[in-house]
């Protein structure tokens, strides 16, 4: 069959004065882009395997090397870009559903940026958080109990099971699988150090990281894979996955190849054999069906977990959550349609689901009228990149935020979007186990810690201009938040005035 | 320990049968779910119907139930027994991993729906009459058995049986497939169960349920099983 030649996007430039040929280039790349070639002492790229993520840039010791966006062009077009003209290419050579990683790279509006944060002057002053005390502290799960009294007249404790959290952050999930063993054993120390909670995803949970349980929340998707007794008792909560914001309304697939010895022993499944992970759960169809997952994760952990269940931003998301708030689970996590993910088909990241923001904004207000907020904690995602976006979500109606794309980042992703590939130079969403010794734990942890710590510094900066001190009088307060560039759509969906609509 | 549960919600029968730790027999049970839920080393005898998701998560525990079940039967077992001397609604064993199900009458819809195995974890279902549509749909590993046993005129299973199989083995007691089969699957033609573990397994059915072995394990048997382990390698074109 006739294969096109497609031009590939970028070059490797190597500034020959400065390249000592020490081979580094070559040994970090995984694609196998360079090559040294021994007749002429000098080195050699091969662009079309490059998937510029810059391990190559950031380990030449003379910095010999940059990626450089193209500038072979076909003949312009606003309607036919070259990346759109590659995948019909691409398509028609292969025959096959277009695969992509990582978050919708379209250039569809970010809500967050045109949100704007209110601060105090003169009355209801700001509050200076390097002197007094800001709460950052939180509580996840359902607050609407009936207070009962013991026969003496004590309060019982009917408080449904909590998740405490020292900062609104949690790392989102992502599949032992999807990611290596040293990033997830980064995420879980990073987690324990910041009195926060990762998320095993759906791959389960590696014997090596049981004993970072209580800050683990385990997740139960359509396939299964791995949940059993022991590994739902040892996380500190569970987490129903119905949908994921990246490929809402579609199933997950680890393709054989990625299932080394290590990940079949977590997912428990044979190695080298497909995890496909149905699109629906087949026992739920409904909310009350719903509701009997629920009721029976309660049951086998003896009512001690909070229960998420996790769906990705769609249109009726609000009806949804509706529906969620009534199932008897204690938090709900909304998964933007930017959110992250190891892989999904093309058409599906690019073009289903809804921004968070607007999904957000519109659980918080469908559940405060119908009197069912407190049933539920909500926890958004996808995406959520700087303090900035968090303090932005709470003041829309979340309780905190999961970050995932934003926390792998700080472990070395460079956003090339190739994970599908398997062959992640930086060591996070690849098996290889010369590639995953590149991420080193000790130092993964540390980053995600850093990177957590100067958001919670932010965070508390924010709230303090605001004349707030706990993230609890932050949440929902939409007076907080002002419009800017929006339409009187978008406001009215949002719940917020424009800037400069003075009270 | 005896429990009448005539009444009962089922969050207080489960408490009972947990704080019991030892073996219980139920009597007069109407529909209380999640009962034995990741129950570990016991036994359980329950009489009367219990409810949906019956053996969740099932750790090792042996239930008998000397009636009907209904939906979500072991939901995603990873060991131990159920035994219903009657029939079982749909999705019985759901995302099963470990143990065994023997049902002596039929089953519902999407039974042992994407059943997987993992080194000694073999989850088996072996059902006596018929099995409603989506049979081992995603099957990934382990074994089910219709055996066929009932006097309707009406084919052994359902539709779609089997689709988005890449794991494990179906085995139907009949001689003549009247079912139409996925493309991920392919059917033998043989006379008995075949493995010794199938055949090991229908004896057990029979010996739970009072059965003579000897039409179960001479019959003509179908067996299916998938085509390839990575049904989807070829549709993905990296982007």
């Amino acid at each position: 069959m006739m294969q096109l030649y497609i031009r590939p996007d970028y070059e490797v430039i190597r500034n020959e004065a400065r390249c000592i040929a020490c081979r580094i280039c070559e040994r970090q790349c995984a694609n196998e882009v360079h090559s040294f070639d021994p007749e002429t002492g000098l080195m050699r790229s091969d662009e079309s395997k490059c998937v510029n993520c810059h391990r190559c840039v950031s380990l030449c010791p003379t910095h010999a090397l940059k990626i450089v966006k193209t500038d072979d062009t076909y003949r312009e077009n606003a309607n036919w870009e070259a990346q759109t003209i590659h995948e019909v290419y691409r398509q028609a050579n292969t025959g096959g559903v277009l695969l992509s990683s990582m978050g919708n790279p379209k250039p569809y509006p970010v809500f967050w940026d045109k949100l704007l944060i209110n601060a105090s002057q003169v009355t209801n002053p700001p509050i200076d958080p390097l002197r007094e005390p800001m709460e950052t502290q939180l509580y996840l799960g359902k607050r609407t109990v009936k207070a009962e009294r013991e026969e003496n007249g004590l309060l019982k404790d009917t408080l449904p099971p909590q998740l405490k959290l020292s900062v609104p952050i949690l790392f989102s999930a992502m599949s032992y699988g999807s990611i290596s063993y040293n990033a997830h054993e980064s995420l879980a120390r990073a987690a324990e150090a910041l009195g926060t909670y990762y998320n095993t995803g759906e791959g389960g949970l590696h014997k090596d990281f049981y004993k970072y349980g209580k800050n683990t929340i385990v997740q139960v998707a359509s396939g299964r894979f791995g949940v059993h007794k022991e590994y739902l008792e040892t996380a500190a909560a569970i987490e129903i996955k119905m949908g994921q914001g990246a490929k809402p309304g579609i199933g997950g697939h680890l393709p054989g190849g990625k299932i080394s010895e290590d990940v079949s022993k977590t997912r428990m499944i044979p190695q080298g054999v497909d995890a496909i992970s149905p699109a629906p759960h087949h026992d739920i169809y409904s909310i009350e069906d719903l509701k009997q997952l629920v009721d029976s994760l309660k049951e086998a952990t003896e009512y001690k977990k909070p229960i998420i269940v996790k769906i990705a931003a769609v249109h009726n998301a609000a009806a949804i959550a509706s529906g969620i708030a009534r199932s008897g689970a204690d938090i709900i996590a909304i998964d933007g349609f930017r959110g992250g993910t190891g892989a999904a088909p093309t058409r599906i990241r690019d073009n289903v689901g809804i921004p968070i923001e607007m999904a957000l904004a519109q659980i918080d207000t469908r559940l405060r009228e119908e009197g069912i907020r407190d049933n539920v904690s909500i926890l958004v995602g996808g995406s959520v990149r700087s303090s900035a976006d968090v303090v932005k979500a709470i003041a829309l109606g979340a309780d905190a935020c999961y970050i995932g794309t934003a926390a792998l980042l700080a472990l070395g992703c460079h956003l090339c979007r190739s994970c599908h590939t398997g062959k992640c130079n930086w060591g996070i969403a690849t098996q290889r186990p010369d590639l995953v010794k590149r991420l080193n734990p000790d130092l993964g942890y540390e980053r995600l810690v850093n990177l957590v710590s100067a958001w919670k510094h932010e965070i508390e900066e924010m709230m303090g201009g605001m004349g707030i001190n706990s993230l609890e009088a932050l949440r929902g307060n939409r007076l907080m938040l002002r419009g800017i560039g929006l339409t009187d759509t978008e406001l009215r969906l949002l719940g917020v005035r424009y800037a400069g609509d003075s009270l | 320990m005896k429990i009448y549960a005539n009444g009962m919600h089922y969050a207080a029968l489960n408490a009972a049968v947990r704080q019991s730790k030892e073996d219980t027999e139920i009597f007069g049970c109407v529909g209380q779910r999640y009962l034995g839920a990741g129950l570990e080393d016991r036994k359980i005898v329950i009489h009367g119907t219990p409810g949906n998701a019956l053996g969740a998560y099932l750790n090792g525990a042996e239930l008998t139930v000397d009636g009907n079940v209904q939906e979500a039967t072991g939901d995603t077992m990873n060991g131990g027994v159920i035994e219903v001397h009657g029939s079982a609604g749909d999705a019985t064993g759901y995302a099963m991993r470990g143990g065994k199900i023997f049902i002596e009458g039929d089953v519902g819809y999407r039974c042992g729906i994407h059943m997987k195995a993992y080194l000694s974890h073999r989850p088996a279902i072996v059902i006596g009459g018929r099995a409603g549509s989506f049979l081992g749909e995603y099957q990934a590993g382990g074994t089910l058995i219709v055996l066929g046993g009932h006097t309707e005129h009406k084919p052994i299973v359902g539709n779609f049986c089997g689709t988005g199989m890449h794991g494990g083995e179906i085995l139907l007691r009949c001689d003549a497939l009247d079912a139409a089969l996925p493309a991920q699957v392919k059917a033998e033609r043989i006379q008995g169960p075949g493995s010794e573990e199938a055949v090991s397994l229908v004896k057990e059915w029979c010996a739970r349920f009072g059965k003579d072995e000897t039409p179960y394990l001479t019959a003509t048997y179908y067996r299916l099983t998938p085509n390839a382990e990575n049904p989807y390698r070829q549709m993905y074109t990296p982007n």
